[in-house]
């Protein structure tokens, strides 16, 4: 039968802890977004317009970024790196391996949205007289983020999600410092349980003020 | 005064024109016509310089479009140009879409720059959708907010590439009312055209291009009633 007591009082005294480490989980996802959308960027218009190594270089990263597990992607950069003398903290770790990661999913997003940008709105800027530069950064680029916005959003969910795996390599994100206390206390159920709680409360909050943020900025 | 020398060009082993010689006065409105793939379009492209040339030259008053050394930018902007797609940048509204180029080109001011695309757009006839986005236009709206755009530069020469080919029927009549609007206040304007009408009835002169070649250009009176050429002829009894 069913005679498991619950046990919430260690997790509330917890709460505190959880929710300064929830602050660290929100800090390394939006961080990797950040650089992750700077270096997608670049590896989607080396990939658009450029050949030779280059091009090779960000179809590689690319391709391992989207084919092999996270997880392992994470493991390169704690243990797989270690192995050759180079000891990253758990912090770098995961900001790596979670960039790594967004980086390429994002790249692909933005070759996407380049595409979908025609050719000939490049023509019309030119035939205006504008340099190349102005006619990407004016008209290209803001239509091309339109297009991403949205796999942007999922992309930023994703990482929040995804930086759970950090307590792999003894990160103390959310998910680390949950198991943390869980082992300490064996209240496992009761500190996932409340975890999930926060995870899906941060998730929301960035889905609402993605929707927020989008109807402030597109108005066509 | 643009004027075009023996000009070729080719894309890849295709020789889209063949030897083209051409003079376009200051104030001059001349139509090109031709059937689809006779190199008319390309001539447009290759006088502002969005396509390379193979041999040749255009000057547009005496600046060598292809030359190294020619800033292209500064000479487009003498240069303007409407598309058959009219190209219309979506996430601007219409104001905006015209004060772009003045703002970011010209250096002219936020407030000059809107001032001058508020005039260009009444002079289309869009003063009153001035913040409206393009997706809210209709395709006729949209290729007079693109003449708008062109004219804010203050361009000497406009390049018209089949400005009515892609627009339903009912919406030709109002493009071409502001080009026959532009002509008459002296605009020097290129235009390829299917629009026949117009041709004879705008231009000072019509030039007809078959495979690359420049058959025969002359007042529309000669062309339409009197063409030399066979495949002139041909074409005109064919599209009649």
């Amino acid at each position: 039968m069913f005679d498991y007591n619950f046990h919430w009082r260690p997790v509330m005294k917890s709460l505190p802890d959880l929710l300064e480490a929830a602050s660290l989980t929100l800090q390394v996802a939006v961080l990797a977004m950040v650089l992750g959308i700077v270096i997608g960027l670049c590896l989607a218009l080396a990939r658009l317009h450029l050949r030779g190594p280059v091009y090779w270089f960000a179809t590689a990263w690319v391709e391992l970024a989207r084919n092999t597990p996270a997880l392992f992607q994470l493991f390169f950069f704690g243990f797989g790196l270690g192995a050759f003398g180079l000891h990253l903290s758990p912090y770098l770790i995961v900001l790596a391996g979670l960039t790594f990661n967004c980086a390429g999913y994002l790249a692909e997003n933005f070759r996407g949205g380049f595409k979908a940008v025609p050719e000939t709105q490049i023509r019309a800027s030119r035939s205006l007289g504008m340099t190349p530069w102005q006619a990407y950064s004016r008209v290209v680029i803001p239509q091309v983020f339109r297009i991403v916005y949205h796999p942007i959003t999922n992309q930023m969910v994703w990482a929040v999600l995804m930086s759970s795996l950090g307590m792999l390599v003894g990160f103390r994100e959310l998910s680390g410092e949950t198991q943390f206390f869980a082992s300490r206390t064996f209240r496992i159920f009761e500190y996932f349980a409340v975890t999930a709680v926060i995870y899906y409360a941060i998730v929301k909050v960035i889905l609402l003020s993605s929707r927020l943020m989008a109807a402030r900025l597109f108005r066509y | 005064m643009i004027s075009i020398r023996d000009l070729h060009k080719y894309f890849g082993a295709l020789h889209v024109l063949k030897g083209i010689d051409l003079d376009v006065q200051k104030g001059e409105v001349l139509s090109v016509i031709g059937a689809s793939g006779s190199g008319k379009s390309t001539l447009l492209y290759c006088i502002n310089g969005l396509e390379m040339i193979q041999d040749g030259a255009v000057t547009v008053d005496g600046i060598d479009v292809h030359a190294k050394g020619t800033d292209i930018n500064k000479l487009r902007q003498k240069l303007g140009m409407v598309f058959q797609q009219w190209n219309s940048f979506p996430h601007l509204t219409a104001l905006e879409n015209v004060a772009l180029a003045p703002r970011i080109v010209k250096g002219k001011s936020k407030a000059e720059a809107r001032e001058i695309a508020a005039k260009q757009l009444q002079h289309v006839g869009l003063g009153e959708k001035l913040n409206v986005y393009p997706s809210a236009l209709s395709g006729g709206q949209q290729q007079r907010l693109a003449i708008a755009r062109a004219l804010a530069m203050e361009p000497e020469y406009m390049l018209f590439d089949e400005a009515t080919s892609a627009l339903d029927p009912e919406l030709v009549g109002e493009v071409l009312d502001t080009m026959r609007l532009l002509a008459d206040e002296g605009m020097t304007m290129i235009c390829v055209t299917h629009e026949m009408g117009f041709a004879r009835d705008v231009s000072d002169r019509v030039a007809f291009f078959h495979q690359g070649v420049m058959e025969e250009i002359g007042p529309p009176a000669q062309i339409f009633g009197d063409a030399r050429s066979e495949h002139t002829r041909k074409f005109l009894a064919n599209v009649r």
